[in-house]
């Protein structure tokens, strides 16, 4: 029997995946045309495109697997022409093939309004890679963007705006409300504001009557009478079915799009099925990758002999954005005749809970989760399940108040074995138990086996839950731990040895731990003690026990050497000092860099030159920049009040100050920081961990930002402090994450495994809420009055200085493999091989 | 018949300039051998001082601990980790293995032993 598919997207290849695995070798040949030059990759997760994502990590499955399956693919030749009567199908490329059976998988278009000027250059559509490419070319010159649709799409397009580093978004919503087919109004507002903190500005009920600009957007026309000044453009206002094929060849459709097609998904035609987006069934085109998977299972098991039948599918969606929780489950927007519903609503926290159950309150309809959508999958699986609520029903949304994941293990177990957790690859409760009983038990392991969470994504906290609730029921122990030699977490850890008052490695693991540790447990301990006590961290054993970099108190760089960070607090140096920078180089023939923390690396150091290096730079008033350790590395500042015609502050001096303070902190990972003298940010002090931005009324303290390979905008934790409580909160914010952030962390991904996220945080920090406050100052202080430059102590010390040769029987000869190659009248390390 | 290696002792640096639980790297002629004091375990070790991985002079350098009791090294450019007794790479790829040698401590002097 012969195949034809006609579309090469997530349910068209989902379709070959299952037609391939239930059938026998030879028993179907199957022939697939895709209109895109790739291979189907994941639409759903689009936009990990703009986290570092490739096209190739997107891909459903590689060329070869079509190989393997025999599956004949023809890519970038998309088909345009069916004719029914031959039973042939003719490609642009002119290729013509017949089939038995032609299955129609061509999904869907954005729709376009036809607003005046939406062919400018500038304005975008979101669909596919090739338009992310292009956005990304784009957003490199431009400021401000807008998204027209404040719809999943849409929001999840202004988030990538924003990550594409167009700070300044709009979103432009026709509707009263934002998310109008998902949420109620109230919840919308909630979301709103959240989205607003997050940087975006969302207009409601506003309407595009034109496109302005020549050949490039420059501005939005609205129906208000309006303007905004925007310099580019993605419409996301809907999607349009596929359907032109086969309206040409005569198949019914629907009069909004779509190819009508019946419970088999057979159109009009029996020898033609549609599949996916392009598909039309009971008057409804579905938006989403797990009905279309639902359909292609459909249509293969039919093709086999079976007699299986599409009766329409739940529409419950989690928006996969960061920083803000959006669900919908069930119905929505219950009326009074069909049930009721409790709401739970808190503005100061941003939450709003919604859920609707039936007026004998036995049952759970539906519901709307914003900012806070912990309870989705529970929520999910209690109403397709029909599972009987408790006698308090409101119970379900404000159990979780206060409490940690109990609440979520409790429930995992009232869920009857074929209750589907991962709908997009219909996978059960049962199916995923028993593959952990069966050993696998990681979640990779479990994806590999079960393929639950591979979709969409959405159900794998609940899978994680699942994991780790069977294990538990089977006797194992699972818990965060650092290592084999430890079976604490780091914040556990943190606090044992506080309370026994361990000083070095070895009485740690002596006391709390077995074995003789290893380079998973190490650094993290040898972090905590110096987190605790702040001593010479070359001091009483604890030297072998730190990371390389710190034990030789340099960062080791290709080929062996090492580089020499002496700390410039704010970046501010004088001439005197930068000479001496410069003499120390040119005697030891070190490389010479301008960093992008504002001071000068110099590397290319033999370690047994290091000592004498730092002598050199200790006398000359330099100390240790602490540029190997996870500790404080520096805080920039823009030259503010002082010379900048718009600075509000002194900038510099407060950033010097700030250094000062917390020069030598050890972390859980580096910290960074900046202060800027103005709202124009030239310190770019929100990607920082802490960073200072000068009000007209004080300082605005943002936290958790992040550059790196994972940029993160810092959230704003105060506004319009003074210097005084600026430093108050900084020394709580910074201790509290000392204390309880797994080892590595850095502060934006603490935050973003934070219960509560940021508005817990500023209850801890600015309203004490947890009591400590105080307790956090004052560890703090104890840290600033204990600061020592380790150099310093190193370069006295004649033990210490000691340990700084390459030969421990040659102390004079340097490491004779150490090789340098020419660059730019200065040198490099030579390449590795 | 039992076949004998023949070994030279060579006296590489007394026990006192070894860090407890930590390394230095020995010269020997051309060669480097990085030396490890597990004083934990009351155990020395000696291994070839480059990592396989990229070629750099650094396993004297690395952190040394335990995996299931079997003592080993990592280097610390990219954590790759040796045993310390086999010299077999644990981290589960191929990127090779380390040559070993044998140690020996008399009156406070640390000898390397080299196949001649
Ligand atoms: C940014 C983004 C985020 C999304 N997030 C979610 C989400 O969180 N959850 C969710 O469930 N869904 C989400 N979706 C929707 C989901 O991606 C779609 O439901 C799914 O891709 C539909 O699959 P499909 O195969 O029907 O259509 P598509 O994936 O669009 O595939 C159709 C393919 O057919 C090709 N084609 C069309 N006509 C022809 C022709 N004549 N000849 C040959 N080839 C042709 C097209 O070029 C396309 O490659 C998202 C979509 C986008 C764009
Ligand atoms: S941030 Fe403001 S004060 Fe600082 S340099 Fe820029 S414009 Fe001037
Ligand atoms: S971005 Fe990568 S290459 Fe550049 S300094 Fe950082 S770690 Fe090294
Ligand atoms: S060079 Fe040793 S691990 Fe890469």
């Amino acid at each position: 029997m012969k195949i034809v598919v006609i579309g090469n997207g997530m349910v068209g290849y989902k379709f070959c995946e299952k037609l391939t695995a239930k059938a026998q070798s030879g028993q179907f040949e199957i022939v697939v045309f895709g209109e895109e030059i790739r291979p189907a990759y994941d639409r759903v997760h689009l936009s990990e495109y703009f986290a570092g994502k490739t096209a190739e990590d997107l891909t459903m499955a590689g060329l070869d697997w079509y190989e393997e399956k025999n599956i004949k693919l023809y890519l970038g030749d998309p088909i345009s022409y069916i004719d029914r009567e031959q039973k042939t199908v003719r490609s642009h490329h002119g290729i013509t093939e017949s089939y038995d059976y032609l299955i129609l998988a061509t999904g869907s278009a954005a729709f376009v309004p036809p607003i005046p000027g939406v062919e400018k250059e500038g304005v975008f559509i979101y669909r596919t890679i090739e338009d992310l490419e292009l956005m990304t070319a784009y957003a490199k010159k431009a400021k401000t963007g807008a998204v027209i649709g404040g719809g999943l799409l849409g929001l999840e397009a202004a988030k990538a705006m924003i990550d594409l580093g167009v700070t300044n978004t709009h979103v432009i919503e026709f509707a009263p409300r934002l998310m109008p087919r998902q949420i109620d109004e109230a919840g919308s507002n909630i979301l709103k504001a959240k989205l607003e903190s997050l940087g975006l500005s969302i207009h409601t009920s506003k309407n595009t009557s034109g496109i302005l600009g020549d050949q490039f957007i420059n501005g939005m026309q609205f129906s208000d009478d309006t303007k905004l000044d925007v310099d580019m453009l993605v419409i996301s206002a809907g999607i349009k079915p596929r359907d032109e094929l086969a309206k040409l060849a005569g198949l019914e459709t629907g009069h909004r799009g779509g190819i009508v097609v019946n419970d088999k998904l057979a159109t009009a035609d029996q020898f033609i099925f549609a599949i996916g987006e392009c598909a039309l069934h009971g008057g409804m085109i579905y938006g989403l990758v797990a009905p279309g998977y639902e359909m292609a299972e459909v249509v293969a098991a039919n093709l086999m002999g079976g007699d299986k039948s599409f009766t329409g599918f739940d529409m419950s969606t989690k928006l996969k954005l960061i920083g803000v929780d959006v669900a919908s489950f069930g119905d929505p927007f219950v009326s009074h005749t069909e049930g009721r519903s409790i709401v739970l609503e808190d503005s100061m926290k941003g939450v709003y809970k919604r859920i609707n159950i039936s007026n004998d309150g036995k049952y759970l309809l539906g519901g709307i989760l914003v900012g806070d959508a912990d309870a989705y999958n529970m929520l999910l699986q209690t109403s397709k399940n029909k599972v009987v609520l408790p006698p308090n029903p409101e119970d379900v949304i404000l159990g979780a108040r206060g409490g940690s994941g109990g609440e979520g293990g409790a429930g995992i177990t009232s869920l009857p074995d074929d209750a589907l957790i991962c709908s997009c690859e219909s996978v059960s409760k049962g199916d995923i138990c028993q593959a952990v009983c069966d050993g696998n038990e990681t979640m990779d392991a479990v994806k590999k086996c079960t393929k639950a969470g591979t979709g969409c994504g959405g159900c794998v906290p609940m899978v994680k839950d699942l994991i780790t609730h069977t294990l538990k029921s089977q006797g194992k122990y699972v818990r965060n731990v650092l290592c084999e030699h430890f079976n604490y977490s780091r914040q556990e850890l943190y606090d044992l040895v506080k309370v026994h008052k361990l000083m070095t490695f070895d009485e740690v693991l002596n006391k709390l731990g077995t074995g003789d540790g290893c380079e998973l447990c190490k650094p993290p301990v040898a972090s905590i003690l110096a987190s605790l006590w702040n001593e010479m961290i070359l001091a009483k054993g604890n030297d072998t026990a730190q990371d390389s970099n710190d034990r030789f108190l340099a960062n080791i760089q290709k080929g062996g050497t090492y580089s020499v960070v002496p700390r410039i607090p704010g970046g501010e140096i004088t001439p005197e000092k930068l000479i001496v920078i410069g003499e120390v180089a040119r005697k030891y023939n070190l490389y010479t860099k301008i960093t992008g923390g504002q001071r000068i690396d110099l590397f290319g150091a033999h370690v047994s030159d290091l000592p004498a290096i730092w002598s050199e730079l200790i006398a000359a008033g330099f100390e240790s920049g602490h540029a190997y350790g996870k500790a404080l590395r520096t805080v920039k500042s823009c030259v503010g009040s002082t010379w900048c015609r718009f600075g509000l502050h002194d900038s510099v001096s407060f950033a010097i100050r700030i250094e000062e303070r917390y020069r030598g902190l050890r972390a859980p990972h580096k910290l960074k920081s900046a202060v800027s003298g103005c709202i124009r940010e030239c310190a770019e002090a929100q990607s920082k961990d802490f960073g200072i931005i000068a009000t007209e009324k004080g300082w605005n303290l943002y936290v958790c930002g992040n550059g790196g390979s994972k940029p993160q905008h810092a959230l704003l934790l105060a506004t319009d402090l003074d210097s005084e409580t600026c430093i108050k909160y900084i020394d709580r914010f910074l201790m509290f994450y000392i204390k309880t952030a797994d080892p590595l962390t850095r502060t934006a991904t603490w935050l973003n495994k934070m219960e509560g996220g940021i508005d817990y945080l500023k209850n801890v920090v600015i309203n004490d809420s947890l009591g400590i406050a105080g307790q956090l100052e004052a560890e703090m202080q104890l840290l600033v009055d204990n600061y020592k430059c380790e150099w310093k102590e190193a370069v006295e010390n004649p033990e210490i200085r000691k340990r700084f040769s390459h030969f421990v029987n040659a102390p004079e000869v340097k490491d004779p493999s150490i090789t340098f190659e020419p660059m730019r009248e200065q040198k490099k390390a030579k390449e590795w091989k | 018949m039992i076949q004998e290696n023949v070994l030279t002792w060579f006296l590489a640096c007394r026990t006192t300039d070894v860090p407890d639980n930590g390394g230095v790297c020995v010269k020997y002629h051309d060669d480097q051998i990085a030396l490890f004091n597990f004083s934990r375990r009351g155990e020395w070790y000696a291994t070839q001082n480059m990592c396989p991985h990229r070629m750099q002079m650094a396993i004297s350098r690395g952190m040394i601990g335990t995996q299931n009791s079997e003592p080993k090294v990592a280097c610390p450019f990219h954590k790759k980790t040796f045993s310390l007794s086999t010299g077999k790479c644990l981290s589960g790829d191929d990127c090779g293995d380390l040559k070993t040698y044998p140690v020996k401590i008399e009156n406070d002097l640390v000898y390397i032993g080299i196949e001649e």
